[in-house]
């Protein structure tokens, strides 16, 4: 009997180390990270105050875009000699697959939250105002729901033709309560003006609506044509 | 030994892509321990009769038993070689093994290198498969094919741009196969180089089988369908 966790695990171990042989994801996404910062720095001269009302929305802008290159080469891998068709005659838990894959992309962006963080806070003279432990579970929460329905959704769109252009059109929409959750309570945290409780078990609502749901949905994904 | 009792039965299979008919109506039954080479011009439904059979295409209209059961149940006794690899190029050959025994709940190294063996390749090879030469390539895939030991392989275009040594090399391991009392199909354009080791020669043409011969001949044109 196949169980789902230790094929999980293969298939993460196998990722990772395919990410450490290529790197094509992770220098991608620190270099396109590092731009916008840099860019935004530049376009803008905002003063303190202003830059703690706007780098919530800057810093998650930033890592849901890098999180595109990560995502779509998630399964550009698979589709390179049809390894995907090895997966889909074995017996293996479709959801194995799927989890590995959100995890894979989850350690990937955040490591690279962990890098782009401290150039933000620099960049934009940023000083915690509110309770900054606050802003681990708003990045943990945050990133999951990033990575999970877009792991999801780049699944969908491997087979389509423009794969790249689809994904963002289909996840950014649907991405709208997790982003506006995570720039909400990030502003909060960083100014300490109010609670971000509401916004955080918003973000947690919205990371279980998707999770189960891409769970329920990701075997027909796979097995589909 | 060969059981000549059918365990694989294919009834009315229809797939269509779109408005193209892939498949029309193909119906047959295959028995154990034959080797079966799937014959037919390119667009014929060669690939995709495999492929409905090894259960990654979805019939449309029909139904494939593979010993009694779907395609996806009977999953663990069916291996599949495509004409892609199949494998990860950056990994070395031992490592995709590896990765692929786990799919099928296979622990431990010993049975990876006995199929890696089994091809007569080196399970101490360290270069990732990205570097192998196509007949290494092909033989590493045949490995991961076999890897859980199936007793029916599908195998689409084995010896497509594999030298004639190579080819003879895997017909030699494919007859072994068949000798061993598994059941093999392989879709080919080389089928002379099967000629003498296959039982039967399966002609397709336009989405249907339109012959069956135990000889490598052409069937003559209109020949009625089985």
């Amino acid at each position: 009997m196949n169980s789902l966790w230790p094929i999980t695990l293969a298939s993460l171990a196998k990722d990772i180390r395919l990410e450490w042989r290529s790197k094509d994801a992770i220098n991608s996404m620190l270099f396109f990270s590092l731009l916008v910062v840099v860019i935004f720095s530049f376009s803008f001269d905002p003063t303190a105050e202003e830059s703690r009302e706007i780098a919530g929305g800057l810093v998650w802008v930033a890592f849901l875009f890098s999180a595109i290159v990560a995502l779509n080469q998630t399964w550009a891998r698979e589709l390179r000699n049809q390894v995907l068709d090895a997966y889909r005659v074995s017996p293996a838990p479709a959801n194995a697959l799927f989890l590995s894959k959100a995890f894979g992309n989850f350690i990937l962006v955040t490591l690279l939250e962990a890098v782009m963080a401290p150039l933000f806070m620099v960049f934009y003279n940023l000083r915690v105002l509110g309770a900054a432990w606050e802003l681990i579970p708003v990045g943990i929460l945050g990133t999951w729901a990033l990575v999970a329905s877009g792991t999801f959704f780049a699944a969908m769109s491997i087979r389509t033709r423009m794969r790249e252009v689809m994904l963002p059109l289909i996840l950014f929409p649907l991405s709208i309560p997790a982003i506006q959750s995570m720039v909400e309570a990030t502003r909060i945290i960083l100014s300490g003006d109010g609670n971000p409780r509401f916004w955080i078990v918003l973000l947690l609502t919205y990371d279980v609506v998707f999770t189960t749901a891409c769970l329920a949905l990701f075997e027909t994904v796979l097995q589909a044509e | 030994m060969t059981d000549t009792a059918a365990i694989i039965s294919v009834k009315n299979l229809i797939k269509q892509f779109g408005r193209f008919a892939a498949l029309r109506g193909v119906s047959a039954e295959f028995s154990a321990g034959r080797f079966y080479v799937i014959l037919g011009d390119n667009g014929a439904g060669k690939t995709t009769l495999l492929r409905a059979l090894a259960g990654l295409a979805h019939p449309t209209r029909g139904e494939v038993s593979i010993l009694g059961k779907s395609p996806h149940q009977a999953c663990c006794d069916v291996g599949y070689m495509a004409h892609p690899s199949l494998l990860y190029d950056e990994m070395s050959g031992m490592e995709n093994l590896k990765y692929f025994a786990r799919l099928y709940g296979i622990s431990g190294d010993e049975p990876c290198r006995q199929a890696i063996r089994s091809v007569r390749l080196d399970p101490a090879l360290a270069r990732p498969v990205g570097q192998y030469s196509q007949g290494m390539r092909q033989r590493m895939s045949l490995a991961r094919a076999i890897l859980h030991d199936p007793r029916i392989l599908f195998l689409d275009e084995p010896f497509s741009n594999v030298d004639v040594h190579s080819a003879q090399e895997m017909v030699g391991l494919l007859k072994g196969m068949r000798d061993a009392g598994k059941t093999i199909f392989v879709v080919t354009h080389q089928a002379a180089l099967l000629e003498g080791v296959a039982d039967e020669f399966i002609w397709m043409q336009t989405g249907q089988i339109v012959d069956r011969t135990a000889s490598f001949a052409q069937p003559a044109a209109g020949a009625p369908q089985p």
